[in-house]
């Protein structure tokens, strides 16, 4: 039987692939590309309890959620972009001007 | 095993293995086209429970829009020209530590949680499908951060055209 | 009419406030006019109230006059008041009168001067402060007064500041009167926690019955007093800032350090005459220092070449023996002393002061003489002057001293205490004569040894100089006549004083016990200070006119004397070496070890240690969002860790 344990279990892996990938990348896309990653495994997380505990609250919640990742994405790559002309790169090593 | 678990299996091996593909490509494009598909089987996911509405949605944001936009930006502005990139990361030994101990440890907590009752059958709520009860709720309790919502969107909207401009330009 | 006491200090007081608001655009002469009228207002307004004094019964000459309540804590209370009693009386007769002359005389003397103004707002203001301390009703407003003429003598010393010595006399003279000060302020303690107040009356009242004679409490608090009296009236140990102190304009030296400010120790004893009373060793201690003050003061003017530090040391020692005849119990003889000293000791000055203005600001007496042609009125009020300083009859000092010398010898202080104290007294009284006719015959006898510049200008002074010079003479001829020998029967002095000191419930005059010996001895004691002073004169004239050479045989055979005296007994040297040094190191090594190493070195530790660790913290600011993002996972781990275990 699959329990809500399972789809717990399964966002939890999908969630730290996507930390594995914020934490070893150095191309900025890719980064940004698991950050969506890990988000998606929140929202998993949220419509799975909603259906445990039958109450459309989650399911609303992620609405939002996706609304919000949009708007971050969007932003994240004018950044992306922006830098990009000022510095030629994408490898965030190079991208070190708060260091100290 | 019924049918909804093999669907379940599927959907999640397929999920699982495409995002650990696309982690692990040096080419962004690569890792963007194994993503839509990774999208695609989550809204699957959602379909099993019972929540149609998003399932769609899902599929047209974050697969649709959101892949696409990558891709544009990508080709846009000539990002795929990786040579120069290692794909590993100096601090990737303890980054890859800390990943295992926290799957492992986020599996465990779910496991050892206790959730009484027993599972739903996917039960339907009452008043109705999916889609009517999230539209429900949402012009009704939650009317007030739908409006934010838009409001951020128009900010993003304008954020980042300002931000992508070219410098000097009109 | 004895309510116009509270006039007297009032006038000065306005003149202040007027100078320092219009003094700058007041003409020399408005100003003069204004501080000297001032002045002289206030000996109006003293003559006025002292008579209202004078119709009282002799024994009961009190007046009180209280303006307010000024301090008012607990049971403590002090108020701004006013006693007018035959003491007080005698001393704003002095000050004003004194103070007037002086003032017209600075007129002429200051003409000219840059800082005209300044001057006569200082003076006014001592004038102020000195009548305050002698009218005030408690301990706590003569202090008040006290410290208010020291504060003035210190402007006033360092009047000319842009002179080095000046401000440094100056500096010297208010922290010597600060060592004195903090014995009479531990006095003024002591007597209120005894007291539980501070004010004349009550404590004098009070007195016999809280101390038997000799108690430790008494002796303590008087020993205090005396401290302070020390330092404001320069006697030994704390006499070493009068000599300085003539750097000041000699019209101040006059005026402050002659005739008044100084004397200022004399009266707070005198005063105080109950609570001394009932401490017999205080008053021998007061004696013997006095005395030896005289003495020791004496034996440095007998060398001195500028004539206004002879007129110094002379001073200390005249004021040495205010504080004999204290210390015998003699008051009366004592204010008595104080009076014709502030006549002829002022008149000694003004004239020093004339002569000075006369030789283009020559001090040196070896650089002087002859100027009795030139100058006959200086000359002549000097003359009697010096007589009168020398104890020669019917001259008011001879008056004076004259009485203090028999109190002393028949007081009633153990052993040969009496004898003793005569006998340097005696000696002292020579000395004076000697070296007062020194001065006298170097200044104005003998062949002109000036500088042949400055003789050519030499001149007689105009008359607002040599005009208070002719009163303060006749003064000092016949002021002596207030005090004819007791056996006269008509001594004004003692039947104006004497009820105020045998009254308050001590011995009066009898703690010295100025018994009333045979007629004879008593002149047999005038004779001898006659002779002595006419042998002093005589040693003089021989000496150091007709024959110098002789001076010149004494000070090579006892040469060591010589420079002892010359050297003013290098007490100043000796002050240096044992306080002024140590001090020095002391602080000094406050200054580098504590100050610089300690506090300092704790603050940059503290500053570094800031900067160090902010410094090996800034270490994680890597700059990569990835490290910040890898040490959040991290904690997320370490939380779930938590969680589950």
């Amino acid at each position: 039987m699959i329990s809500l344990t399972h789809y717990l279990v399964l966002s939890a892996i999908l969630f730290t692939i996507g930390v594995a990938g914020v934490l070893m990348r150095r191309n900025i896309i890719i980064i940004l590309l698991s950050i969506e990653l890990m988000l998606t495994a929140v929202n998993l997380n949220f419509i799975a309890f909603s259906n445990y505990v039958q109450n459309p609250v989650g399911q609303v919640f992620v609405f939002f959620v996706m609304t919000v990742a949009a708007a971050e994405t969007a932003l994240g790559l004018a950044i992306v972009v922006a830098m990009f002309r000022n510095l030629e790169t994408v490898n965030v090593d190079e991208i070190n001007q708060m260091k100290g | 095993m019924g049918l909804h678990d093999v669907m379940f299996y599927y959907f999640a091996a397929v999920v699982v293995v495409t995002a650990l593909l696309a982690v692990t490509r040096p080419n962004p494009v690569h890792a963007v086209l194994f993503l839509i598909p990774c999208f695609f089987h989550v809204a699957g996911l959602f379909v099993l429970l019972k929540a149609e509405f998003l399932a769609v949605i899902q599929i047209l944001v974050p697969a649709g829009a959101l892949m696409v936009l990558y891709i544009f930006v990508v080709f846009l502005f000539n990002l795929y020209d990786v040579k120069g990139i290692k794909a590993a990361h100096r601090q990737s030994v303890l980054a890859g530590i800390v990943a295992i101990a926290m799957v492992l440890m986020l599996a465990v907590l779910a496991v050892s949680s206790i959730f009484p009752g027993p599972f739903q059958e996917l039960a339907v709520k009452t008043a109705g499908d999916n889609t009517a009860v999230v539209g429900g709720a949402l012009y009704t309790t939650f009317l007030f951060p739908f409006e934010l919502a838009s409001l951020v969107l128009l900010v993003v909207m304008f954020g980042a055209m300002v931000l992508a401009r070219r410098e000097g330009k009109e | 009419m004895t309510d116009a006491i509270v006039l007297v200090p009032l006038f000065p007081l306005l003149a202040v406030l007027a100078n320092l608001l219009v003094g700058r655009k007041m003409s020399e002469r408005a100003i003069g006019i204004m501080a000297s009228g001032a002045v002289g207002a206030s000996f109006l307004a003293a003559v006025t109230a002292v008579a209202g004094l004078i119709g009282m019964e002799p024994g009961h000459r009190l007046a009180e006059v209280v303006l307010y309540q000024w301090i008012g804590s607990g049971v403590f209370s002090v108020d701004i008041g006013f006693l007018l009693d035959p003491l007080s009386a005698v001393m704003i007769l002095v000050v004003s009168g004194v103070g007037f002359l002086i003032h017209v005389y600075s007129i002429g003397y200051m003409h000219h001067d840059k800082g005209f103004a300044r001057y006569f707002l200082y003076l006014n203001l001592f004038v102020f402060a000195m009548l305050m301390l002698v009218v005030g009703n408690s301990y706590l407003l003569l202090f008040v007064g006290w410290e208010g003429v020291g504060l003035c003598s210190y402007l006033l010393i360092g009047f000319w500041y842009h002179k080095d010595s000046a401000s440094d006399a100056g500096k010297k003279a208010f922290i010597v009167n600060r060592i004195g000060d903090f014995g009479f302020m531990l006095g003024m303690l002591f007597i209120a926690v005894t007291f539980g107040t501070l004010n004349f009356t009550k404590v004098f009242a009070d007195a016999p019955h809280v101390f038997h004679s000799g108690d430790g409490m008494v002796i303590l608090i008087t020993l205090l007093l005396f401290l302070g009296a020390c330092g404001k009236s320069a006697q030994l140990p704390l006499h070493v800032w009068l000599p300085d102190a003539m750097e000041g304009p000699t019209p101040v030296s006059a005026l402050i350090h002659a005739a008044t400010m100084v004397t200022a120790g004399v009266y707070m004893v005198s005063r105080s005459h109950v609570l001394y009373d009932l401490a017999p060793q205080t008053l021998l201690v007061v004696a013997v220092v006095g005395c030896v003050t005289a003495f020791f003061a004496g034996t440095i003017a007998l060398v001195q070449n500028d004539i206004k530090r002879v007129l110094a040391y002379s001073t200390v020692s005249q004021l040495g023996y205010m504080f004999l005849a204290a210390g015998v119990g003699a008051y009366t003889a004592a204010i008595f002393h104080l009076m014709t000293h502030a006549f002829f000791k002022a008149l000694l000055f003004l004239g020093a002061g004339s002569v000075i203005h006369a030789l283009s600001d020559e001090q040196d007496i070896r650089k002087m003489g002859g100027l009795r042609k030139i100058m006959p009125t200086t000359y002549k009020t000097f003359v009697i002057a010096s007589l009168a300083i020398a104890g020669i009859p019917p001259l008011a000092g001879f008056m004076s001293k004259d009485e203090i010398l028999y109190s002393t010898f028949n007081s009633t202080h153990p052993g040969l205490a009496p004898i003793l104290l005569w006998s340097l007294g005696v000696l002292t009284a020579f000395m004076t004569a000697f070296y007062m006719f020194r001065l006298v015959y170097k200044t104005f006898h003998g062949e002109s040894r000036m500088d042949p510049e400055v003789e050519k200008h030499a001149h007689e002074s105009p008359r607002v100089i040599t005009v208070p010079l002719t009163i303060l003479a006749v003064l000092s001829a016949i002021g002596g006549f207030l005090g004819i020998p007791v056996f006269l029967k008509a001594n004004v002095m003692h039947n104006w004083l004497g009820p105020l000191f045998e009254a308050a419930g001590g011995h009066g005059e009898e703690a010295g016990g100025a018994v009333h010996h045979s007629l004879s001895t008593e002149l047999g004691l005038m004779a001898v200070s006659v002779a002595v002073a006419t042998a002093g004169i005589l040693l003089a004239l021989n000496i150091i006119l007709k024959r110098p050479q002789v001076a010149e045989g004494i000070r090579s055979s006892f040469g060591f004397l010589y420079d002892l005296f010359l050297n003013k007994w290098w007490v100043d040297e000796l002050y240096d070496m044992v306080i002024v040094r140590p001090l020095r190191w002391t602080a000094g090594i406050f200054w580098t070890e504590f100050d610089g190493k300690g506090i300092d070195g704790t603050l940059h530790g503290i500053a570094n240690g800031a900067r160090g660790s902010g410094g090996f913290l800034s270490k994680l600011q890597t700059g990569f969002v990835q490290n910040y993002a890898l040490s959040m996972a991290g904690g997320l781990v370490l939380v779930l860790l938590w969680v589950l275990f």
